[in-house]
């Protein structure tokens, strides 16, 4: 593969950025299979969506500055974008699991507010 | 070891345990049980193939994998508050 020419140093930190954001997103998505209920569930994505981004796309960053010549700063607009909407997502989709459980009158339905 | 060597192979691992993390999302979405837990596998499935997206614009040096991550990221909240407006309301569109 016809690769990014980068110093030694620079390819040291972009691989251990992209690993540890790819780690993190892998341990948030084992969340997502080994937790017992739903409103354990919806904690283990998150992971991957603040830390895990943050990571890799600091680490695309940090390569796309050094390939390009100049700072490159395009990529923190994903990550902006993506920590501004994982927790509605995350609140809505709690909150319609709430109104499902507590309307069918489920064992595990948490208390009405 | 050279700097490329480094890099194909580091960033090739990320690559496969990102595909590793969409897989389990996949499995999350096809078993369910509830309509929350697949709509909850779909989400995460989409930030995967996100950053998945990104590793590959790194691994070829390339700046022109940004648009594509970016409008992913954006179909996957949109795709995510609709279902869950589904899920709470029986409609999407008042």
């Amino acid at each position: 593969m016809n690769g990014p020419d980068l110093p030694a140093w620079a390819a040291w930190i972009v691989v251990v950025l992209a690993l540890g954001g790819a780690g993190f997103s892998l341990t948030g998505a084992l969340g997502l299979i080994r937790l017992k209920t739903f409103y354990e569930r919806v904690h283990a994505p998150t992971l991957g969506a603040t830390l895990g981004a943050f990571l890799i796309l600091a680490g695309s960053m940090l390569l796309l500055s050094l390939v390009e010549g100049h700072i490159v700063l395009r990529d923190a607009l994903i990550g902006l974008f993506i920590t501004l909407t994982t927790p509605v997502t995350m609140l809505l989709l709690a909150r319609a699991a709430a109104h499902r459980d507590r309307t069918e009158k489920n064992p595990g339905a948490p208390p009405e507010p | 070891m050279s700097a490329s060597t480094v890099l194909d192979w580091g960033l090739g691992l990320a690559q496969g345990m990102l595909v590793l993390a969409m897989a389990l999302a996949a499995w999350r979405m096809l078993r369910g049980p509830r309509a929350q837990d697949r709509i909850l596998g779909l989400d995460t499935l989409y930030l995967n193939g996100m950053l998945a997206i990104v590793v590959h614009g790194m691994r070829t040096g390339s700046g022109l994998y940004f648009e594509a991550a970016l409008i992913l990221g954006m179909i996957g909240f949109t795709a995510t508050v609709a279902l869950a407006k589904f899920l709470m309301q029986g409609e999407v569109i008042q």
